[in-house]
């Protein structure tokens, strides 16, 4: 670490001045776009962040425990931790799937395959709801047989974790296929001639070589599936207790004027997305620290 | 051996206490307003079932504008019963889908609805604009807080009660309906439901006054001070009457007929009837009526039938695809 770094140092020290006129922008341009940049990033970043953790303590820290005590609160925690637990998952278990077939074998109508896996992000998450009331709904094409045979779909769990697997859909597959493409099959190639079998490719050499940014997507993927909110709005009925996830719940609480639970629940699920970040930080580092040496 | 028989024993027991103590769950899909309303009574009606029967029921709450929640229902939300904003919301259950057999406002009692509403005038505390009744919610420069009337019932009441007013001052139809035109011009967002619609007036600060629920209004001024909002009683408003049905294809599956129709037919008992009234529903039962007789202001209240000639007729009128709303808003 530190050899580079002393090594730039000394290089970059004597001819520091002439460097400065001929590759630099006059100092005012610099701190103007730099100071443009701090508000802008304060302004619509840092300030609201703030806000909802300012507004969740408004009442002390006593209202804010409170807050996530509450049966309701809690249901709506697990129900996210759920529908996550296992919308993640299986994500994964496709995603990887997808990626490696996608890119380790030539067939036809790959093109076609990769683009559906794009669709859910091309569509609004309020559409991926209604997808599934159309499908499901008591109208819709299954629905009066889910009826007879009591099982609920839509307005219940399932509903749910399907709208969640659908909306975080393509974040693993879409993480791996530019990595698994710019790998290439030569080891696996490889492996094949020294008489591998495919589990074995896949285990000791496939996996090992994607597996940071595997565990990249699978935290964008978990990020999405605990913040969803349009897609899971449309299935889920508002029952209380029952059907809440984590931003339901927030906007319910918010439409009851209890705005600090509100602001409480909400800074918890940003402290979930900054977790996620420090996450994401650190495999984005240690990825690339693994591919210096 | 010993020790399988005596697991056997337990297991058996376990499931005999589980069957036995089994909770009752019924849904209660509602409109916006009602949250706190239910809150309070689903307790007094579990308390009241316990001591009646000895079973325990819990009543699960989900709560939207009218039409959403109408909607939701029809696409399979199992509520065992529904109380919407308005019959027309609760008349397409039987319309779209035969969830319920007939016009739901003559299965119970008064109408179908337990207690009743209208709509006020919400201003910010000392009156800024000078709003005293219908006319100077339109005067220029006053900005109108209401909620959409495609999908909020609370919103189809406002709209309704300024059209009957205006009918009623101006003397025809097509006055009422220049009244109404200029009346939305003054609306800067549509929310989507009567408690979104609070919220952009009372915690966003949107607005001169809103249109609002004589509940939803006393409410606000309750959670957040009367040094804040007060409440413009305008010269005549509507009788806005919320109906409650039983979802009778739900329940029967469900099998909680009899629990679902004990729990509506509780609204009209003294304590439901007192309960709606300490929430700000103007109750029906007139002795609970005199008891809080101070607390609701008297306005001279036009009816729907009376004037609109009921709620089907109403709803093709004016909130239906094409009907009087989408003309006047478009433009």
């Amino acid at each position: 670490m530190a050899g580079p770094a002393s090594t730039l140092l000394a290089a970059g020290a004597p001819p520091r001045t002439a460097a400065h006129r001929a590759t630099q922008d006059p100092a005012w341009l610099r701190w103007a776009l730099i100071g443009t940049a701090i508000v802008f990033l304060g302004f619509f970043l840092f300030l609201p962040l703030v806000a909802v953790f300012a507004e969740g303590l408004a009442h002390g820290l006593r209202t804010y425990l409170a807050s996530f005590r509450e049966p309701d609160a809690l249901a709506a925690i697990r129900l996210t931790l759920l529908t996550a637990g296992i919308a993640v998952p299986a994500n994964l278990v496709f995603g990887v799937a997808a990626a490696w077939c996608i890119t380790k074998f030539p067939f036809r109508g790959k093109s076609l395959l990769i683009t559906l896996i794009d669709l859910p992000f091309a569509v609004s998450p309020v559409i991926s709801g209604l997808i599934y009331v159309l499908v499901f709904g008591a109208r819709g094409w299954f629905g009066s047989w889910f009826l007879d045979h009591n099982i609920a779909i839509i307005f219940a769990v399932p509903g749910i974790v399907l709208a969640t697997i659908f909306v975080t859909f393509p974040f693993i597959a879409r993480e791996l296929i530019p990595l698994m493409q710019a790998q290439g099959s030569d080891e696996e190639m490889t492996a094949v001639t020294l008489g591998a079998g495919g589990w074995q490719i896949f285990w000791r050499v496939t996996l090992p070589n994607i597996k940071w940014g595997l565990l990249y997507g699978v935290i964008l993927c978990n990020a999405r599936a605990m913040g969803e909110f349009g897609a899971v709005s449309v299935v889920s009925g508002h029952i209380r207790g029952e059907t809440n996830t984590m931003p339901l719940h927030v906007e319910i609480l918010y439409n009851e004027y209890n705005f600090a639970a509100a602001f409480a629940v909400a800074s918890l699920l940003a402290l979930l997305a900054l977790v996620t970040l420090a996450l994401k930080t650190f495999v984005e580092w240690r990825s690339q620290q693994l591919g210096r040496t | 051996m010993k020790l399988k028989s005596l697991l056997l024993a337990a297991v058996a027991l376990a499931t005999a206490a589980a069957g036995s103590a089994k909770t009752i769950t019924l849904l209660n899909v509602s409109y916006d307003p009602t949250r706190e309303l239910y809150v309070d009574y689903n307790a007094a009606f579990a308390k009241y079932w316990k001591a009646k029967t000895g079973a325990a029921v819990v009543v699960q709450q989900s709560h939207g504008g009218s039409g959403a929640q109408a909607r939701s229902v029809v696409d399979g939300l199992q509520a065992d019963v529904v109380t919407l904003a308005l019959a027309a919301d609760i008349d397409a259950l039987h319309t779209i889908c035969m969830l319920v057999p007939g016009v739901c406002q003559k299965r119970l009692p008064v109408h179908s609805t337990p207690y009743t509403s209208t709509i006020v005038l919400l201003v910010r505390k000392g009156n800024p604009k000078g709003i005293k009744d219908w006319d100077d919610v339109i005067r220029p420069g006053v900005s109108i807080v209401v909620a959409n009337p495609k999908t909020s019932g609370g919103a189809r009441w406002a709209y309704l009660a300024a059209w009957g007013y205006a009918q009623q001052r101006y003397g025809s139809e097509a006055k009422a309906r220049e009244f109404i035109t200029e009346l939305y011009k003054h609306v800067p967002v549509l929310d989507s439901g009567a408690r979104g619609a609070t919220t952009t007036f009372v915690k966003n600060g949107i607005g001169d006054v809103a249109l609002s629920w004589e509940n939803e209004a006393f409410l606000a001024i309750k959670e957040f001070g009367a040094d804040k909002f007060e409440i413009v009683v305008p010269s005549t408003s509507i009788l806005a009457e919320p109906p409650v049905s039983v979802v009778d294809r739900v329940a029967k599956r469900k099998g909680t007929t009899a629990v679902a129709k004990a729990y509506l037919e509780y609204l009209y008992s003294d304590e439901g009837q007192d309960i709606a009234g300490r929430n700000f529903y103007r109750p029906r039962n007139a002795a609970i009526a005199a008891k809080y007789a101070s607390v609701f202001p008297q306005i001279p209240l036009f009816t729907i039938d009376g004037l609109f000639g009921g709620w089907t007729k109403a709803q093709q009128t004016h909130f239906a695809d094409g009907g009087v709303f989408d003309q006047i808003y478009q433009k």
